[in-house]
């Protein structure tokens, strides 16, 4: 199928339910010299409650599409809409309003405040959002249950496992209540049995309506997911229902 | 945003590293310390000149007889005696900036009492004269301007006259002395007003009423005051205006044309004080000034130490933003740091001020005078120290791209 004709194919829907729509995504970095091409032209489109795993080898441009689609990143060129919203017209106050409110990011390397307990983590995105102090911490109290790990909320990130360090940056990426939550390899520092504690947190979310796209090259993490996209080279190469046959390209 | 969370993240920022953030303050400490002290002890030494001043008798101007010139000889002043006791009550009547004058004649002589003998100045004046050179009295009173036209023989000793005459625990009032032979009655002992800043002994006098000086002790009346005029202004402010007006009174009186020298000087003590005062002053600018660089050095320094602790926390400032930081809360984290910074090293340094400045006077013997309003002038700046040279690193900060600072190593 053309890039053109599977772009007229993503608009043509009806995108009431489509949290997520991303067109002809491109991404070229300035290493001196050369170009570097990211991305070349990744379209998406993500509906609401869907879980989404993207898969690639290293240098695929999955992590770059991962960092667009969580507002940390723009693209150079193509469009993306997040909740009906073009995120290329907002300005810097409220691209961080976006990242506060709709989105919940998980990184790879946790990215922990050090020396700060786990409850203060959890509540530093409320207190951007500007919630009174009670309110932040039984937020963050709630959260940290979710993640069963109540009985950790005033361990700093270094006397925590990684895996309770993930799930702290769940917790985090949850108390906000955002409409999707965006994990960029969140097992890729963890060994198979933490691992597994975090997919499983994440498949509770997904149960419990959440949209969730994550980033793996794990097949066995991808196979928990309805939904796989495959990425190769900065491209979209396949995008697969889990249980459906065939792939398109 | 709340302020209180944000002043808490910023202490525990700078508590974190508490060694690097004392350093860091102590630019500033020292800065605010020298401010501190310097002034204060300027302000010290003002008020002791002040004080100085004060004693001698403020708005005071001194008028005293011009030089004799005998064959292209100059004698000295006072030397000719051109002031005559007319022109004493024309400057009491005639000149409108003249609240008192006085005339001080001055004769060095034996001082006999009880066997106690002491050689001291006499000085003959007039009652206004205690007035216009501050003098208190000790026991007794001053003599009046009765005692002075019936040429009373009455004697005011000073301090340490009496002390040498009498013993300085008894009570010289009513006691007969002799000057010159002649026998006079103490009718008081003045206060005392210590050394001058020369170390002469301002209490090593006796006064007696001019008349009685003239008549007993110089051996007639005559037209000329063979001695000076003191004279008190209206006010500190109008000496100046007094002094024209006792110019042009005598020059006028003595029929001085136009261009030729005066016969007579006039000093405004007042003037001098000014000097001082305006010395004393320049002299605490120019220090205070030294310790502002000093100041402004450490808000270099705290600039410096911004800069590296952006650097250093770049990733923290990148996850801040991914959680939903706006630029304007990154920015008031890290201003409110330098100036948590500075502000907390403007106190210090008030207190290492206050304290440097009380060794000294310890030490030294030097006046002291804290000024609340350069204390808070220091702390002010301080702070301001902080907003100026926190603002570019807080700016920085606050531009970083979320990727690029997440991704920072």
């Amino acid at each position: 199928m053309s890039d053109s004709g599977h772009n007229a194919q993503l608009f043509s829907e009806s995108s009431k339910d489509s949290l997520i729509v991303a067109a002809s995504l491109h991404r070229v970095y300035d290493a001196g010299e050369v170009q570097v091409h990211a991305l070349r032209g990744a379209s998406l489109k993500v509906n609401k409650g869907e879980c989404v795993a993207i898969m690639g080898s290293s240098g695929s441009g999955k992590s770059t599409l991962m960092n667009i689609l969580g507002c940390l990143d723009k693209p150079t060129s193509g469009s993306y809409r997040l909740c009906g919203e073009d995120v290329a017209s907002l300005g810097r106050d409220r691209l961080a309003d976006v990242r506060n409110q709709t989105i919940g990011f998980v990184f790879q390397s946790f990215n922990l405040l050090a020396r700060t307990s786990a409850q203060e983590n959890v509540e530093l995105p409320l207190y951007y959002a500007g919630a009174s102090g009670r309110e932040r911490r039984s937020k963050a109290a709630e959260a940290l249950e979710r993640v069963g790990l109540s009985d950790r909320s005033h361990h700093h990130p270094s006397q925590l496992s990684g895996g309770q360090q993930q799930r702290v940056a769940i917790a985090r990426a949850l108390v906000t209540s955002p409409k999707v939550i965006l994990a960029d390899e969140p097992t890729g520092n963890l060994d198979s049995k933490t691992s597994v504690e975090v997919m499983d947190l994440l498949a509770e979310l997904v149960d419990g309506g959440m949209t969730v796209v994550l980033v793996t090259h794990e097949p066995d993490i991808a196979a928990q997911a309805q939904r796989v996209i495959e990425m190769r080279d900065g491209e979209i190469v396949s995008d697969v229902r889990n249980g459906q046959v065939g792939a398109e390209s | 945003m709340n302020l209180l969370p944000t002043i808490v993240v910023a202490l525990r920022a700078l508590l974190r590293n508490k060694m690097r953030s004392f350093l860091t303050a102590l630019g500033v400490i020292i800065g605010v310390g020298a401010v501190v002290a310097m002034t204060s002890i300027a302000a010290g030494a003002q008020a002791r000149i002040e004080q100085t001043f004060q004693q001698m008798g403020s708005n005071m101007l001194v008028v005293r007889a011009g030089s004799s010139r005998t064959r292209g000889v100059h004698g000295g002043a006072g030397s000719r005696a051109s002031l005559t006791w007319s022109d004493l009550a024309a400057i009491r009547e005639q000149a409108p900036s003249v609240l008192y004058a006085a005339p001080l004649l001055s004769n060095r002589a034996q001082v006999m009492a009880e066997g106690n003998n002491w050689n001291t100045t006499i000085q003959g004046t007039t009652a206004e004269y205690f007035t216009i050179a501050n003098w208190s009295i000790g026991e007794g009173s001053f003599f009046s301007e009765g005692d002075d036209s019936q040429a009373q023989k009455v004697a005011v000793l000073g301090k340490t006259v009496a002390d040498n005459l009498f013993g300085p625990f008894s009570d010289p009032v009513g006691q007969m002395i002799r000057i010159d032979h002649v026998p006079f009655e103490v009718i008081g002992v003045a206060g005392s007003k210590g050394q001058t800043g020369h170390g002469r002994d301002q209490d090593d006098l006796v006064f007696v009423p001019a008349r009685t000086f003239r008549m007993r002790l110089q051996g007639g009346l005559g037209q000329y005051l063979d001695g000076s005029v003191f004279v008190s202004a209206v006010s500190q402010e109008a000496t100046s205006m007094a002094e024209r007006e006792i110019s042009a009174l005598l020059r006028e009186r003595h029929r001085v044309r136009p261009g030729m020298d005066d016969e007579f000087t006039v000093r405004n003590l007042s003037d001098i004080a000014d000097a001082r005062q305006q010395g004393a002053q320049t002299m605490s600018l120019l220090l205070a000034g030294i310790a502002l660089v000093s100041l402004v050095v450490g808000g270099i320094g705290i600039m410096n130490i911004m800069l590296v602790s952006v650097t250093e926390r770049t990733r923290e400032i990148g996850l801040r933003m991914a959680v939903g930081a706006r630029p304007r809360n990154i920015m008031a984290q890290f201003l409110t740091e330098s100036v948590a910074l500075s502000l907390v090293g403007g106190l210090l340094g008030v207190l290492a001020g206050i304290g440097a400045a009380s060794w000294l006077v310890g030490r030294f013997g030097w006046p002291m005078l804290v000024q609340p309003h350069m204390v808070l002038l220091a702390v002010a700046f301080s702070a301001a120290v902080g907003i100026g040279f926190g603002l570019y690193p807080a700016f920085k900060a606050s531009r970083l791209d979320p990727i690029t600072a997440l991704r920072y190593e």
